[in-house]
């Protein structure tokens, strides 16, 4: 019956590439792949970020943490090219660039997916996927071609829950939603994925839905920042736990050094606890 | 949860009767289930719009027999045909969450230049003319467009300053140039007068409806043989032959209504002008806005438009040109308007004429809030706007009553409309 349901391991249909071609030339994981160093952002007199080093690395999930106000956003942003930062470098892979407009970071292969997704609840899965890019036969909208593309896109992400590429967005859960958000990410051949509370207001299937499809990102060599303030999905997904301290880099080390009371500590005094062989159970913890 | 809400391996399980909202389907019966399905969630289609007409066209035949008689039904197509086409320009601006007030005095300036300069003593070329008319009212739309999109201010405000101005402006030529004819301009050219009041002969009536049944035929059944090949699921093939068959069957009807000869005396017969015009309108403007990028940019504007905006859109262009769209089908409508009537006068009343347009393209089932309508809802709720005056003066029935029955049946078009959305978001 619904051929048309996603198979997860179907093999890619050969044919004309669709955009999501994702896995060409990308970086070996656990390569450099962006160097931030000594960024600085200030807004006014307030300064929202203060010499930041951070390197992400291809193949890993880097959690960003930090109460509000510590300038998560504001570091995002400027990665994104939204608000450049007012100094410091940056390195993609290994090389200096200047990204001071949204258009640099996706021409660079840099994805942001926001909390509003920014999905058309009015047009289907295919249609959202290939907005803005849409492929042309004889100056008409071919169909058939992002279908297949669209396709290939969420079975390369193993997207299997949604039982019709062609149902609208309106219809689906909000991981489901949020699976095609990141798939149009990733479609034009992102190197680096930025998520941007992913699981905020989502049920607990859906959230293990998200959180399974943010470890096949990382697993598929594709390098991704994870902001989130529930820190038993960090310690879920992520490699590496980045803390931000009212604008400064309060420590960023692999996920395995950091237990739940450290983390809450450093998220809150911007210091490693005196007491870091207290360990507490993971979860329990929820918006520190 | 919501029932689409399903991970695969229990999808695969289920059985061939539970095809979700959305989801193609090969068979027929699952085809049926799978509508049933999205009407439950607020994706209705045009069948109980259909419904309802078939229903008015029941009441009516029932209270006064004339009314499906092959000259009243003759009649309908002509009146209805100014309704459709305004509702086709009103789509436009209604997909993108906008409206547009000023189309229906847009439409009588469009039907006064051509008029006034197709009239004797200099007539131009009725072409010329026309196309004179049309790029006036395309212009009109361009400056209401330019002013909603560059300064940023409601199209509600900037159309009604449209529907008082235009209403100015209208008066202004018919006062002016036609003033020894106490505002009205006749019309002299055979040509223009036929639009509405010429018939096709019988033979190319049926020679027409058969190529464009045949076309249309070639097209869905071409178009589901390629999603098969590609590997894609498409309609089932029973779904696609019922379908041709249902237009065939519909045009063969028309075909032979209009062919009868409704004549009082002379023989008289065969399908207006108008008809095959509306329908070129209909197709074209379609296939603009499901087959093309600048239609699908309609439709993400009016479903999101930040999403748009962050896809790469240029808003402002899509929004103009839509404008723009708008106030081009207005003027034909005008000049088809003009056409039925035989002349264009000061008594045009632009204001009733966008009302109905905007009417016809929300009984047919086009969203006021944007994202949600096709061309063909603007065919539909102006039949139904055309066969509720015409039933309804068959009757005799008062002015002040269709108005209030006019009404009526917009409010149960616009319950539905909200009715489903709520339907819509439930499953989410």
């Amino acid at each position: 019956m619904t051929t048309d349901a996603l198979p997860g391991a179907r093999p890619a249909p050969a044919g004309r590439a669709p955009a999501g071609a994702t896995g060409a030339g990308l970086l070996p994981a656990g390569a450099p792949l962006l160097e931030l160093r000594a960024i600085n952002k200030s807004f006014g007199s307030v300064r929202a970020l203060t010499d930041i080093d951070l390197v992400i690395t291809a193949g890993e999930v880097t959690a960003l943490v930090g109460d509000n106000g510590a300038g998560k956003s504001t570091l995002i942003k400027a990665i994104a090219g939204i608000s450049p930062p007012d100094s410091g470098e940056m390195l993609w892979r290994g090389k200096p660039v200047h990204v001071s407009h949204p258009k640099d970071a996706s021409a660079l292969g840099i994805a942001t997916v926001y909390q509003d997704l920014a999905l058309c609840d009015n047009l289907d899965i295919v249609q959202n996927l290939y907005l803005g890019r849409e492929r042309l036969h004889l100056r008409t909208l071919d169909e058939t071609t992002m279908e297949l593309g669209a396709k290939r896109a969420l079975a390369d992400l193993s997207v299997v829950t949604v039982r019709s590429i062609r149902q609208l967005v309106a219809s689906l859960s909000g991981g489901q939603r949020q699976a095609v958000a990141v798939a149009k990410a990733v479609m034009g051949n992102a190197e680096l994925v930025i998520l941007d509370e992913p699981t905020a207001a989502l049920g607990v299937s859906q959230t293990r839905q998200v959180l399974d499809l943010i470890k096949r990102l990382a697993d598929k060599g594709i390098a991704v920042i994870v902001i989130s303030h529930n820190l038993r999905d960090v310690f879920e997904v992520a490699n590496r736990i980045a803390v931000l301290y009212l604008g400064r880099l309060a420590g960023v080390a692999p996920a395995a050094e950091f237990d739940t009371q450290t983390a809450v500590e450093m998220i809150t005094t911007g210091t490693r606890g005196a007491r870091p062989d207290t360990k507490v159970a993971a979860d329990g913890e929820k918006d520190a | 949860m919501s029932k689409t809400v399903r991970p695969l391996e229990t999808a695969a399980a289920l059985d061939a009767g539970e095809v979700p909202a959305g989801a193609p389907a090969e068979t027929l019966g699952q085809y049926a289930h799978g509508w049933w399905t999205q009407v439950r969630s607020g994706q209705s289609g045009i069948l109980p719009v259909l419904g309802g007409l078939v229903l008015l066209v029941v009441i009516f035949q029932l209270l006064n027999s004339n009314f499906l008689t092959p000259a009243n039904l003759t009649n309908l197509m002509t009146q209805g045909a100014p309704y459709v086409i305004l509702g086709f320009a009103e789509v436009f601006v209604l997909l993108l969450g906008e409206i547009d007030l000023s189309i229906g005095y847009v439409a009588g300036i469009a039907a006064t230049v051509t008029l006034q300069l197709a009239a004797y003593p200099n007539p131009t070329p009725w072409w010329l003319a026309v196309l004179a008319g049309l790029a006036a009212a395309a212009a009109l739309g361009f400056v209401q467009g330019l002013l909603i999109t560059k300064l940023g201010l409601p199209s509600f405000v900037v159309t009604l300053a449209g529907l008082l101005g235009f209403e100015g402006v209208m008066l202004y030529l018919l006062n002016n140039n036609a003033a020894s004819s106490g505002g009205t301009v006749s019309i002299t050219n055979n040509i223009l007068s036929d639009i509405v009041n010429g018939n096709l002969s019988n033979i190319v009536g049926w020679v027409v409806m058969a190529a464009c049944v045949a076309l249309a035929g070639l097209f869905f059944w071409s178009r589901d043989q390629r999603r098969r090949r590609a590997g894609l699921s498409a309609t089932p093939a029973g779904l696609t032959l019922l379908k041709i068959v249902a237009m065939g069957v519909a045009g063969i009807v028309i075909v032979v209504i209009c062919n009868t000869d409704r004549g009082r005396g002379a023989p008289f017969s065969g399908v207006p002008w108008v008809v095959p015009i509306t329908l070129v309108i209909l197709v074209g403007w379609t296939f603009l806005l499901s087959r093309t990028r600048y239609g699908r940019y309609v439709y993400a504007i009016g479903g999101n438009a930040e999403a748009a905006r962050r896809a790469g859109i240029n808003l402002a262009r899509i929004r103009t040109s839509a404008f723009v769209l708008s106030g081009l089908t207005a003027g034909a409508a005008g000049i088809v308007y003009a056409s039925e009537l035989g002349s264009v006068s000061t008594s045009v009343d632009g204001g009733t004429l966008v009302l109905d347009a905007v009417a016809a393209a929300v009984i047919g089932g086009t969203s006021l809030f944007g994202g949600r309508g096709k061309m063909l809802h603007a065919l539909i709720g102006g039949v139904i706007i055309a066969a509720i005056a015409n039933g309804m003066g068959l009757l005799g029935v008062s002015a002040p009553a269709q108005y209030m029955i006019t009404a009526l049946v917009l409010l149960a078009a616009v319950v539905v409309d909200a009715l489903s959305r709520r339907g819509s978001t439930a499953t989410r």
